[in-house]
């Protein structure tokens, strides 16, 4: 492969993305074992640590999946930013004046979104999964990390802009990686817009669905 | 005749094509006779080519092909730009696909019918042979022709003709055939067997010993004149319809590089023989920049009238059936508004003369699709025209579909050019002319899809099979900068540059184009009389005298500066303007694009005098103000017997 | 203009017909200024009058360049030759958008774009194509060669004059034709490029890419034509796509989105087909 090749790159973010993308499904549905209670909920977040024992040793699946999760970001961020810098380079002195005639909202908030998606990633992980940004700590259960966090109107309304964010983030990014992989065209252009914006507002909805439950006291 | 207006030489003849073989077999015999050059020498022999148009393009990447060096110029940034895109209709070509009774003999006789029996019987033959071999080619290189949905290529019948052997693209048959021609060009260009150079103005011919030896160019990004060497050099610049300012050909299209080779000896063939389409948008006002045609196609629904009664100015829609005057159809009861070209524009000129014409300046007739959408639906209009409707709307602002579409001729097409041989070779040994600089095919009026095919003929069939004949001979002795004869060319190039930016006037150069192109279109266009010609023939040399005291250039040399690059191209069409007169004045006859007043039948048609005029006007340039010569070279119909065309 | 005996004096502008001489708008332009391609560059404004709402945006400058050449001042350079929307030499950013597509209320090319979009007083701002492979020649020109190099670089199919076969030896499906030749109109201007967020050249390419690979004749070369043009597109400095589509909105012959994607089918089946482009 040439050592730039930008539609390969774009293959990578596209690929990366649709792995991203399993896997919040898999983390949405997982969530929703907090309307199911506090044991379940905690059951389910040891569940996942235990998951193959004792065949394997404790933490091993889950370690598995924070590998390729790990990797999974890092490739996309680094075509993505690569991408960026060719941008940049392809025009350094911008327009005096220049407006947008197809660009949607979404679209043009990828790459502030993206980092912006990846800070809240960071703060999500030492909030929830390590509970060192935790109101509750690393001590408590994940339940109570979740409820305590929650709780906090403040809190919630940085998962909500940061979930819409995602959202958007979702909505060029499936169609976009859908055209990447070459499987786009005229006469499914519709459909997958629609699916597109159809997937990311369930899935958002389904995130969403359990800080508003804390916050208004139906779950806690 | 005046004597004073231009003196007769000696009469002028092609001497390659075989005409002791049948007419159908002298194009294989010329190519077998035509001396070959080996491979291994090919690469030793470098020829220009300057244009990069249908013919240009199909030109220079076939001769890189063959292995010879080429060195391509254009003036654009792209060769895709050449003014060859810009065709809508069609590309004849004799395959006879519809069994229609079409033939290579048909599509001969058609041509030289078409051209009203002023074009060269061997040179129409071999066009129509080779038209064959063009489809075959562009097919092979990805041509998007329009296909039925069997897969087999689409024909159509196109400008009156009675079969189908029209191969087109949409309305974009031209783009689409350059755009073959420019990707095998790039191709060649990688291959490093095209030299590039863009953005480069051909501004005078280097002969040494008798021959064609090079070129003087403008860099216009730089600015610098330079000189540029080969064995043989090919002009394939295109037509001069921009002597009228207003014509259908792009802005920079222009004379400059026929020019500037006749006035080094090439003849020019018969420079009055030019085209006049009847089917485009009318002018709108004095910052008219161009004009834009629309498909001849129209004429197929739409019919042509204009008020009974002159200075009617009312809502088209409002004048009653029985106060239009549906004229084709009146005059012409047989072909109705399929009328050729020129016999459709003439007589809109005519009842827009007799104060009937409608729109601003009274310069148009309704072209109508009233009827046709009643019979039809609209949808069947859409699906035929649409793309033509629409472009109508975006320049006139008017909704085609309700109201009458406004049309009037404008030039589309010089018939005339440099002369060439057989061979493609002009007066000048070793410059070649092809495509629409050149004069051979069309005679006096060119018929519809034959200028796509005989550009492309020309570029990737005819001269890569003569030219090999003359390259035998080389490669002819190195010449370089220092010789006296580059130095002169250069020098002269560089004064004329000069003398262009120091006069420092008051007017532009697109003013002197304007009142050119008007004096010519009046008097020289559409009909032309002893009269009228006389008078443009007293006026021009005023106008040139002017030029050359009164203009105003800004800007600098040594930059891109393309008001002197218009000034140097409008400075050519003045002369040449000169010598369409001379020309159009000598030949006291009608025939095809040509219509003089004083030569018509009783009911108004051309009258040819085959008798007087029945022959090529070659002209030669003559230094230091003295007239110019002219040259006869006599046509012969061995196959195709004389007749008045009638389309009554 | 009809022939009349005495009608050989026409200096620039009088019309006789009252409906010729209705010029109407006062504009301001703020026009790009760049001596050359070192030259930083900079928005001058010009004050034009009597423009004619029948005007094409072309003639609208050429009349402002008249007034500058008889001032002895540089007129503004632009790239224009057909003035039929069909050559793809002009190409100017209007108001912010490639060809005034913002303002054209439909796909156009800047030499279809006329002046009844425009309103009397309006200020009108235009720039050259901005983008590090189309560098600045002057004012509004620029050079465009990076797409003729694309070209080079695989868009043709290797067919040599006289090696052709007969024409109707290779059938063409009706439907794909069609979509080859809807890939094939593009004109070359660029806009593409210039609207785009990341000055990408992808629809271009990809209208190539696809006119060649959806006909039989081009599918010998399909897989290494593609992996050429995509790694000279880099080459030349273009960004990468990020399937925007503020290109296809700008495209004058309306090529689609789905080009692209058909690119991006072509350019991934192809490396796993093992094709790596000449370097």
């Amino acid at each position: 492969m040439a050592k730039t090749n930008s539609v390969a790159k774009k293959a990578v973010v596209a690929v990366t993305g649709i792995i991203m993308i399993l896997y919040l499904i898999a983390h949405m549905i997982g969530n929703l074992k907090v309307f199911a209670g506090r044991e379940s909920f905690n059951g389910y977040s040891e569940w996942i640590r235990t998951i193959g024992e004792p065949a394997v040793p404790a933490q091993t699946t889950l370690t598995i999946i924070r590998i390729v999760l790990l990797t999974v970001v890092i490739a996309h961020f680094w075509a993505v930013i690569s991408l960026w810098r060719q941008a940049k380079r392809a025009r350094p002195n911008g327009y005096v004046t220049k407006k947008a005639v197809a660009q949607s909202y979404a679209s043009r908030t990828m790459r502030w979104g993206g980092v912006i998606v990846g800070l809240f990633i960071i703060y999500h992980i030492l909030d929830l999964t390590m509970g060192v940004a935790n109101p509750e700590g690393p001590d408590g259960t994940p339940y109570d990390r979740l409820v305590a966090g929650f709780s906090n109107p403040f809190i919630t309304a940085v998962y909500v802009l940061a979930l819409v964010l995602l959202g958007m983030h979702l909505r060029h990014g499936i169609w976009s990686a859908t055209q990447t992989l070459g499987q786009s065209n005229k006469r499914r252009e519709k459909t997958v817009n629609l699916f597109a914006l159809v997937f990311s507002v369930v899935l958002i909805g389904g995130f969403l669905i359990v800080p508003f439950s804390v916050l208004f006291g139906l779950v806690g | 005749m005046p004597l004073d207006l231009f003196s007769v030489g000696d009469p002028i003849a092609d001497t390659k094509a075989p005409r002791d073989v049948p007419i159908g077999e002298r194009w294989s015999t010329r190519r077998f006779r035509a001396r070959l050059v080996n491979p291994a020498n090919r690469r030793k022999l470098t020829v220009i080519v300057v244009g990069t148009g249908l013919a240009g393009g199909s030109a220079a990447a076939t001769l890189g092909e063959a292995g010879y060096k080429v060195k391509n110029f254009w003036f654009h940034d792209s060769p895709r730009r050449a003014h060859s895109v810009a065709a809508q209709g069609g590309i004849n070509a004799a395959k006879n696909y519809r069994n229609d009774g079409d033939s290579v003999h048909r599509l001969f006789y058609d041509t030289v019918k078409g051209g009203d029996f002023r074009s060269r019987e061997d040179n129409v033959h071999r066009l129509a042979e080779v038209s064959v071999s063009i489809i075959d080619q562009c097919v092979a290189q990805g041509v998007p022709f329009a296909r039925e949905y069997g897969g087999l290529l689409d024909n159509r019948s196109f400008g009156g003709a009675q079969v189908s052997r029209t191969f087109y693209a949409r309305g974009q048959t031209g783009q689409q055939l350059l755009y073959g021609a420019y990707q095998a060009l790039e191709r060649q260009m990688a291959a490093g067997t095209v030299e590039q150079f863009a953005r480069h103005e051909m501004l005078d011919l280097v002969i040494v010993d008798g021959r064609a030896r090079g070129i003087v160019a403008r860099d216009l990004i730089t600015g610098e004149v330079s000189t540029h060497f080969a064995d043989a050099v090919v002009l394939a610049t295109g037509g001069y319809s921009n002597v009228f300012y207003l014509s259908t050909n792009a802005k920079g299209s222009n004379a400059t590089a026929i020019w500037r080779a006749h006035k080094r000896g090439a003849y020019f063939a018969n420079p009055c023989y030019t085209q006049i389409h009847p089917t485009c948008i009318p002018v709108k006002g004095d910052y008219q920049s161009k004009l834009t045609l629309m498909s001849e196609s129209l004429r197929n629904d739409g019919r042509v009238w204009v008020p009974k009664e002159r200075g009617d100015t009312r809502d088209p829609r409002e004048i009653p059936e029985s106060e239009r005057d549906y004229y084709l159809e009146r005059i012409y009861p047989a072909f109705g508004n399929l009328v050729p070209r020129d016999i459709a524009s003439r007589q809109a000129k005519n009842v827009c003369d007799e104060g009937r014409g409608v729109g601003p300046g009274g310069l148009g007739v309704y072209l109508d699709f009233g009827d046709a959408m009643q019979r039809l639906g609209r949808p069947a209009i859409e699906a035929k025209y649409g793309n033509l409707f629409d472009m109508y709307a975006q320049i006139t602002g008017e909704d085609p579909y309700e109201t009458p579409m406004r049309i009037y001729p404008a030039v589309h097409y010089t018939m005339g050019g440099l002369w060439v041989d057989y061979d493609l070779q002009s007066t000048i040994p070793g410059m070649f002319v092809i495509g629409e600089a050149n004069f051979s095919d069309h005679g006096a009026n060119r018929l519809g899809a034959s200028a796509l095919m005989q550009g492309l003929a020309d570029g990737y069939f005819v001269l890569p099979n003569t030219i090999n004949d003359y390259l035998a001979d080389g490669p002819f002795e190195k010449v370089d900068d220092s010789h006296p004869a580059a130095v002169e060319a250069l020098q002269a190039v560089q004064g004329r540059v000069q003398k262009l930016l120091s006069i420092n006037g008051n007017r532009t150069p697109a003013s002197f184009h304007r009142e050119l192109g008007r004096l010519m279109w009046d008097l020289c266009g559409m009909e032309r009389s002893d009269e009228g010609l006389r008078k443009a023939l007293d006026r021009i040399p005023e106008i040139r005298h002017e030029f050359w005291t009164n203009l105003k250039v800004s800007g600098d040399q040594d930059t891109i500066n393309p008001t002197l690059e218009h000034a140097g191209r409008v400075a050519d069409f003045i002369e040449l303007a000169e010598l369409m007169c001379v020309d159009a004045l000598h030949r006291n006859e009608s025939c095809g694009g040509h219509f003089r007043a004083e030569s018509q039948t009783p009911e108004g048609e051309a009258l040819r005098d085959d008798e007087n005029y029945a022959y090529v006007a070659a002209w030669e340039w003559t230094p230091e103000g003295a007239p110019p010569v002219l040259h006869r070279e006599a046509l012969e119909y061995e196959y195709v017997h004389l007749a008045q065309r009638s389309y009554k | 203009m009809t022939a009349t005996a005495e009608g050989t004096t026409f200096a620039s502008g009088t019309a006789s017909d009252p409906a010729m001489a209705k010029h109407d708008m006062t504009l301001t332009l703020r026009i790009w200024r760049q001596k050359g391609p070192r030259d930083k560059g900079r928005m001058v404004t010009y004050q034009v009058e009597d423009i004619s709402p029948d005007m094409s945006f072309l003639e609208m400058l050429d009349v402002l360049n008249e007034k500058l050449i008889l001032a002895g001042d540089d007129p503004v350079v632009f790239d224009h030759d057909c003035r039929e929307g069909i050559c793809g030499s002009c190409g100017l950013m209007i108001n912010g958008t490639a060809h005034g597509r913002g303002t054209s209320g439909g796909p156009t090319t800047t030499c279809q774009l006329h002046m009844r979009k425009f309103k009397d007083g309006d200020t009108i701002d235009i720039e050259p194509w901005r983008a590090t492979a189309f560098p600045v020649i002057k004012d509004l020109s620029v050079d465009r060669s990076a797409l003729d190099r694309i070209i080079q670089s695989g868009g043709y199919i290797s067919a040599p004059t006289g090696t052709a076969p007969e024409a109707h030896s290779i059938l063409v499906p009706k439907k794909d034709s069609d979509a080859a030749f809807d890939a094939a109109t593009c004109i070359g201007c660029g806009a593409c490029v210039a609207a785009c967020p990341n000055a990408s050249s992808m629809l271009f390419t990809a209208a190539k890419v696809s006119h060649l690979g959806l006909v039989p004749q081009g599918q010998p070369e399909r897989n290494d034509r593609v992996v050429n043009m995509v790694a000279q597109q880099d080459r030349e400095g273009f960004g990468g796509c990020t399937n925007i589509g503020e290109c296809s909105a700008a495209c004058p012959k309306g090529i689609s989105m789905e080009n692209i994607s058909r690119l991006n089918h072509d350019l991934l089946g192809a490396l796993r087909a093992g094709a790596r482009p000449k370097s």
